[in-house]
């Protein structure tokens, strides 16, 4: 299997994500080029966290005309997995690869910390290896990570399992103190229908090694390793 | 254009500066090489006021592998691996125009990393602010001179998100640092950005202009007119009139820093280049200048070549622009090709403007014409030193401890106090409510102290520390000054930060390596000032010689007074440490219910500028506290010797607010870790010090003192390391942890509501002293903050 992380120009978590891939998942990696068209060969692509193009017109506005993003969007299309991780949630949202967007964070300020989050289902590629209802303790860095979208959206979302992490307090219940931005029912993160595209906005990658206080991120990885692990024998 | 009077005084030379041009250049200068000479011969340039004095720094060290003069000093760490750190203010700007005036500052010394092939890991800074709480002002005579907590607060706002902002999309760490408030910080705000990176000891590059013929090119941001005159604004005092000059603070784009450093560092992967100096203070004439006069050869640029932002800029214009993000290169003749390419891969201008001459001056062609040429080192080298004038202040040495425990004890009658604990328990209580003391989360919140994976312990402990992933090793950090004991004695208060920066880092399970500094003075033309400075150095030299921690750089900032007031002498001190095995990374908090608490050092009555003083008297005199650093260096020895030999569960220094604060702060809630109490006797420890004052213990501010905390089986063995280092050790108390169910270890302040059980209790001679739920003390320390600022930044 192979993964790539996408550089866009402003990308800045793309070295940390390729690290935990490399490094704690131990699968083969490599960084692909927001100029690049063609994105053939890789089993799962990574938008990384960062400032693609500065985020100065609106957060992923750009970086979704960028060429990469045009084949990002048909691997997405023909089933390819897709993680889109703070900015890269950001970024898939504008590309319409996810429904709704990300508003400024409701207290207007940047917010760097740990939070907790609570797996909502365990049936998409990137969840498989956590627990239904397990309680993560992963940061979050970001100033604009408040989910917003329209009621119906949010209706399906909820009603299509799409929800697969919310804010929530260290005993897994939530509540509004426990979100950190104002995002609508405390999303945190969110799939695709066909559920091979997710976008979240806390840092799975920064909360892989226990050395950095917390390795509840890891899984996530784990998850797509083994996942693929399965596609690759069935096709096999 | 005539070089008058009125002009020179605009450019801030002085008749003599001036003759000594015509000296230099053996003609009158035009106006765009007078330009050029005041930007180069400014105080914040060319050091005119402060090099007789830097020479007394000690900077020769072991691990040193670059020292001042460079873009930044570097050590080594180990494996071949190198650290590329240093400090610098941006205080002018930032009074002028917070947001921008911080963002700039940090991206400056981001570049200054870069410069020399270190990609930048760990931002820190130390920010000074008046007061942002209405009891800390004096209504009338503050505010009738625009010393308004509302302004504090707007500057304090900006700055944070300034540096948030930059920090932030450029990708780099800001994992601690320190925020102090005080009055003279009221129209002077100080922020200093101190940033490391790391390098290859083998791709370490300089910012030289090698090789006659060779190539000078341009890449980066496009030239405009901001910034004109930066240096020279940064060298003047203020008055009524400083907001006209906004249009001299430049203005920061993060995008293009990222952008820049990521071609930077590619095309010096790639052997492309020879030398590189970024365009910070007075831009494209410093760097140039700069960059001849290091490798002894000259540099001639055609500025009709500079990528321009705006039309019809003059040359006077474009020398002197400090547009941000900018770099001037030096490659070899042939590669030009090469280092254009990498650079258009990245969208960044990159043009060839000029060659490497040999004949050692700076000359600038445009439009066809010369339109400066001058020896670099007029420019550099033969710039004037001054040896101003000095007059020592009278310094108080006396105690003033009779004085606080006087007020103590008129403090408990106006509380209304029935014992004498109760009035220790609202001191402490209103101790860490103090903003010097308070938490800081409300500022490191809004900073991305996490990206890059390697932040091993979260800003809130002694010192930032994180992981270097090349290497087995880990890097400490830590900033430290105090104005109000240079205030009273810039000898001792320069030698203290010195000593704190240290312990700080020695705290953190790191050996202290070296030192850079940020010193922040008013204007050096008064000798009260320069005797400060002077004396401030004198201090730094002898305490920096006696830790063994070289000085490796840094930068001064004079003229940090507005409508005559100026602020207190503000050195401030960035420590860098070395922690050779990850698992020594050591924090300030309890963990283990009944460990043992060890206190090293020992007590005096030192009161002078102290935090208790300043609460309950609202003043600072006296002698500050005495630095005793045979005694620092025992203390600092015993501790680090404990944690590599995996016996100490945490280390927490004593500073501000004295032994009482440093409990409660050991006690406090961090990430994943609940709350702790803590059962203290300080009976040993008053023994040892041979004291009995209630007031002295809790509160003095003595140095050199350390709180431990371990597990009891390895008590005779600390114990027995304290002994051999020469560091006295008593057993103060142990961890008291409450009836909490299990799996309530919580994440930071969510905790706060849930931790009511447990106490900080500290007795002595079985009188109780302070009894406090250490809820109520936490929630008072993160309450400060946020009340004081949420809301106020977008009024």
């Amino acid at each position: 299997m192979k993964f790539g992380v996408v550089v866009f120009p402003g990308s800045n978590c793309d070295h940390d994500t390729y690290h935990v891939i490399s490094k704690v998942v131990g699968q083969p990696v490599n960084f692909i080029w927001h100029k690049e068209e063609n994105v053939e060969g890789y089993d799962a692509i990574i938008l990384p966290g960062g400032f693609s193009y500065g985020d100065y017109l609106r957060t992923g506005a750009i970086a979704r005309f960028s060429p990469v993003m045009r084949a990002v969007t048909n691997f997405a299309r023909s089933g390819g997995l897709v993680l889109g991780i703070c900015n890269g949630f950001q970024i898939l949202c504008e590309a319409g690869l996810l429904p709704g967007g990300l508003l400024r964070n409701r207290d207007l300020k940047f917010h760097c910390e740990h939070v907790s989050i609570r797996v909502e289902r365990t049936d998409t590629p990137f969840t498989i290896d956590y627990r239904e209802g397990e309680v993560l303790s992963i940061p979050i860095a970001h100033g604009e990570g408040n989910y917003f979208c329209d009621e119906q959206t949010l209706a399906d979302l909820e009603s299509g399992g799409q929800v697969i992490f919310r804010y929530c307090d260290i005993d897994g219940r939530i509540t509004d103190e426990a979100n950190p931005n104002g995002s609508l029912g405390n999303i945190a993160g969110i799939c695709n229908r066909e559920r091979n595209v997710l976008g979240l906005m806390p840092h799975p990658e920064r909360a892989a090694e226990s050395v950095l206080g917390s390795r509840d991120g890891r899984a996530m990885f784990f998850s797509i390793a083994d996942y693929l692990t399965e596609r690759l024998k069935k096709r096999a | 254009m005539k070089i008058t009077p009125e002009v020179l005084e605009q450019h801030r030379i002085s008749g003599e500066e001036y003759a000594r041009i015509i000296d230099l250049m053996g003609r009158e200068p035009n106006l765009t090489e007078l330009g050029i000479f005041s930007v180069m011969w400014s105080e914040h340039c060319s050091y005119k006021s402060s090099r007789v004095h830097l020479r007394r720094l000690p900077t020769e060290g072991e691990c040193l592998v670059q020292g001042p003069g460079e873009n930044a000093g570097i050590v080594g760490i180990g494996n071949g691996w190198c650290a590329a750190f240093k400090i610098e203010s941006h205080n002018h700007p930032s009074f002028i125009e917070p947001y921008q005036g911080a963002a700039t500052g940090i991206g400056g010394i981001l570049r200054d990393i870069f410069t020399m092939g270190a990609r930048p890991v760990a931002a820190l800074n130390s920010l000074r602010f008046g007061p942002i709480r209405d009891t800390d002002i004096t209504e009338g005579v503050e505010t009738a001179t625009g010393r308004t907590i509302a302004r504090n607060r707007r500057i304090m706002g900006g700055v944070v998100k300034g540096l948030g902002d930059y920090g932030n999309a450029f990708g780099v760490p800001t994992i601690g640092g320190e925020v102090y408030f005080d009055r003279c910080y009221s129209l002077n705000p100080l922020v200093n950005a101190f940033a490391l990176g790391l390098v290859r000891r083998e791709r370490i590059f300089y910012g030289k202009a090698e090789g006659v013929g060779n190539p000078v090119i341009y890449v980066g941001a496009k030239t405009g007119r901001d910034g004109i005159h930066g240096a020279t604004m940064a060298s003047a005092e203020f008055d009524e009139a400083a907001m006209e000059k906004r249009p001299t603070v430049q203005v920061g784009d993060p995008f293009s820093e990222k952008l820049l450093l990521e071609a930077c560092l590619e095309a010096m992967r790639a052997n492309a280049i020879l030398g590189i100096q970024d365009m910070g203070a007075a831009g494209l004439t410093s760097s140039s200048c700069e960059m001849g006069a290091r490798a002894g050869t000259g540099i001639e640029i055609d500025l009709d070549l500079v990528p321009q932002r705006e039309t019809g800029m003059t040359a006077y214009e474009m020398m002197l622009s400090e547009s941000q993000e900018r770099m001037l290169l030096v490659t070899e003749k042939g590669r030009e090709r090469q280092v254009l390419k990498i650079f258009e891969r990245w969208d960044l201008d990159a043009v060839v403007i000029g060659r490497v001459t040999d004949d050692q001056k700076l000359r600038v062609r445009h439009r066809g014409e010369v339109v400066a040429e001058i020896p670099n080192a007029a420019l550099t080298d033969e710039a004037p030193r001054y040896h101003r004038p000095m007059t020592p202040m009278v310094i108080d040495r006396s105690d003033a401890g009779p004085a606080v425990v006087a007020a103590v004890a008129k403090f408990g009658e106006e509380i209304g106090a029935t014992s004498r604990g109760e009035t220790m328990n609202e001191i402490l209580r209103r101790l860490v409510g103090s903003p010097i003391i308070a938490s800081k989360e409300w500022v490191y919140r809004q900073y991305d102290h996490m990206v890059r994976t390697n932040t091993v312990v979260l800003p809130g402990s002694d010192a930032a520390v994180i992981r270097v992933k090349e290497t087995r090793h880990s890097l400490a950090m830590s900033v430290d000054a105090n104005g109000r004991y240079c205030r009273l004695d810039p000898r001792e208060g320069a030698r203290l930060a010195v000593a704190e920066s240290a312990r700080n880092v020695v705290c953190s399970g790191a050996r202290p390596l070296a030192v850079t500094n940020c010193l922040n003075f008013a204007s050096p033309e008064r000798p009260e000032v320069m005797w400060s400075f002077s004396e401030t150095i004198d201090g730094m030299a002898e305490a920096c010689g006696r830790l063994g921690t070289p000085v490796t750089g840094g930068n001064v900032s004079f003229y940090n007074e507005t409508e005559g007031r100026g602020i207190d002498p503000t050195p401030v001190i960035g420590m860098l440490g070395l922690v050779e095995e990850a698992k020594h990374v050591t924090t300030q908090w309890f963990s283990e219910n009944g460990d043992a608490i060890l206190l090293l050092g020992l007590t005096r009555s030192d009161f002078g500028a102290s935090e208790v003083q300043s609460l309950l008297i609202g003043d600072s005199f006296g002698a500050v506290p005495r630095l005793d650093l045979d005694l620092e260096l025992a203390v600092q020895k015993a501790t680090l010797e404990a944690i590599r030999r995996g016996l100490v569960r945490s280390a927490h220094d004593c500073s501000e607010g004295g032994l009482a604060v440093a409990l409660a702060e050991s006690c406090f809630s961090s990430y994943r870790r609940q709350a702790t109490g803590a059962t203290i006797d300080l009976g040993a420890h008053a023994e040892l010090s041979g004291l009995t004052d209630a007031t002295t213990l809790l509160f003095a501010e003595s140095p050199s003192r350390i709180v431990l905390s371990l597990a009891s089986k390895n008590v005779a063995e600390v114990i027995a390391i304290a002994a051999e280092a020469g560091a006295p050790c008593a057993i103060i108390g142990h961890v008291a942890v409450g009836q909490m169910a299990v799996g309530q270890m919580a994440v930071g302040q969510m905790a706060v509501g849930q931790m009511a059980a447990e106490k900080l209790k500290i007795d002595l001679g079985g009188e109780s002293l302070i009894d406090a739920e250490v809820g109520d003390l936490e929630r008072e320390w993160r309450r400060v903050l946020p009340e004081h600022l949420d809301h106020e930044l977008d009024r």
